[in-house]
């Protein structure tokens, strides 16, 4: 019996087995099986993470993402545009375990750190773009402009290198620093709003900026329907189409657009499931809005559509992101453990049964953040801007 | 009594307090005392005697929109936070 590092060993050492192992690489039931009898007649189990499927009902698509070793490398992409959603649903079963989950409730997490650019807004970037060229209102070489706290700029960045178009940015000043270069590198021109005026801020300047000049484009996520359709036709349909059954469903509340579509999505497949909202608490220095009537609710968002609504702050959020590495090895973003913290709390309210929670980026573009060890920072933690 | 957190934007109505305390036993009551000792704050948190729409209350870190809104109860020593509503993405 062979293991699975000695059997990369060979097959990236010994080009003459390539062909024969690719030939025999096959899932089988539950798990993958490696057949190795085509160079030595033996047969190795794989216990590899990415190849195992989660013992619970998860049947997802992950068939045609190709980090080393998950699937078999049948096919090729034409460019990472088709490479945006079918991201993997994993369970956390350590997690749960530590956070006194009763054992008959599972609790799983879509990684949509997956995504091409890290995050769930490649879903959104791409859908906004196509909705815009299908009807007409996109022509070659125009100019984008779009207000973001950075993952929608980001993911707009790689979606409009690749299709040809311009793209600025509204970004406020308080987000952290990857974000901003990540944008630069990418070739993205930024405009920056003030920070303690937070992604209300950025809208609100992106929306003078073009009721100015009339050369942009805004595909604008708050209020495009092409948003909440992106979550309506993917991240909910992958996870109704993975799991047989789901009790509740939470994702974090940013511009509305997964809660809403993945939430109608999901209601359709499970009708009693409870769609939750993990919502930021922000610190006081990004919450300095010049009024109350600077306060925005997104067009997309309708509120009369989510059954829960809960507020985590900056140290709970943090702690989630902390439990998600320490137990499961799941290296993600601040609003990722917003949303494993609301989940976890509303597993507990459950004596059986299935809970899915949205972790929208991973934790690249929060490495200079102070939350990866507690209590450290907390001033620096209160002062930015995370979602 | 009941601990209410001001947002920034509302402190110059709340004598700059960031918590002040209130009575009721829902939050429509808990609200109607707040705003009788502070009444600059009534017009910023009420339209049509709703909660206005950039305006989010919260009992217990539950927004009271997804729970029996303004007449949700309100248990003795439990936290109140009022937040301008804010977006992200």
């Amino acid at each position: 019996m062979a293991t699975v590092q000695e059997l990369y060993e060979l097959w990236a050492g010994q080009s003459e087995l390539e062909q024969a192992l690719q030939r025999s690489l096959e899932p089988r039931g539950t798990e993958w099986l490696v057949h190795v009898d085509a160079c030595c007649g033996q047969e190795a189990r794989c216990s590899h993470t990415s190849r195992s499927r989660p013992s619970g009902s998860y049947s997802g698509s992950s068939a045609r993402r190709s980090t080393f070793g998950s699937d078999v490398p049948s096919s090729t992409a034409a460019s990472l545009l088709e490479l945006i959603g079918g991201t993997p649903l994993v369970e956390l079963p350590r997690l749960a375990d530590a956070a006194g989950v009763s054992p008959r409730v599972r609790l799983y997490a879509k990684l949509e750190a997956q995504n091409p650019t890290g995050s769930i807004k490649d879903r959104v970037a791409l859908a906004m773009i196509e909705a815009a060229e299908a009807a007409g209102e996109l022509e070659p070489g125009r100019e984008l402009l779009e207000p973001t706290s950075g993952n929608t700029g980001i993911s707009l960045a790689m979606v409009a290198r690749l299709k040809g178009y311009r793209l600025t940015c509204v970004l406020p000043e308080s987000v952290t620093e990857e974000r901003k270069r990540i944008l630069e590198i990418f070739g993205a021109e930024i405009v920056w709003s003030p920070g303690e005026e937070g992604s209300n801020g950025a809208v609100r300047v992106a929306v003078e900026l073009a009721g100015r000049e009339g050369r942009w484009f805004v595909p604008f996520q708050y209020g495009n329907e092409a948003n909440p359709l992106a979550h309506y036709d993917g991240t909910g349909a992958e996870i109704a189409a993975a799991l047989d059954r789901l009790d509740v469903f939470v994702a974090g509340l940013g511009t509305g657009g997964t809660l809403m579509g993945a939430g109608r999505r999901l209601r359709e497949a499970f009708p009693g499931v409870v769609v939750a909202a993990a919502e930021p608490l922000p610190g006081d220095p990004v919450m300095g809005l010049r009024s109350l009537e600077d306060g925005y609710v997104p067009p997309i968002l309708d509120v009369s559509q989510l059954d829960r609504k809960l507020l985590v702050s900056n140290d709970e959020a943090a702690a989630g992101v902390r439990a998600l590495l320490e137990r499961e090895a799941i290296f993600a973003g601040l609003s990722s453990g917003a949303s494993v913290q609301v989940a976890t709390r509303l597993a507990l309210e459950l004596e059986e049964g299935v809970v899915a929670c949205v972790l929208a980026d991973g934790g690249w573009k929060y490495l200079s953040a102070p939350f990866w060890q507690a209590g450290a920072a907390d001033a620096e933690l209160e002062a930015n801007l995370w979602w | 009594m009941t601990t209410v957190r001001i947002p920034p934007t509302l402190r110059a109505e709340s004598g700059g307090e960031a918590r002040v305390q209130a009575a009721g036993d829902t939050v429509r009551e808990l609200l109607e005392d707040l705003t009788a000792r502070f009444p600059a704050l009534r017009e910023r948190l009420f339209r049509d005697e709703q909660i206005a729409p950039f305006v989010n209350v919260y009992l217990e870190g539950e927004d009271v929109r997804t729970l029996d809104g303004l007449e949700t109860p309100v248990r003795e020593g439990a936290t109140v936070i009022l937040l301008p509503a804010m977006a992200g993405g």
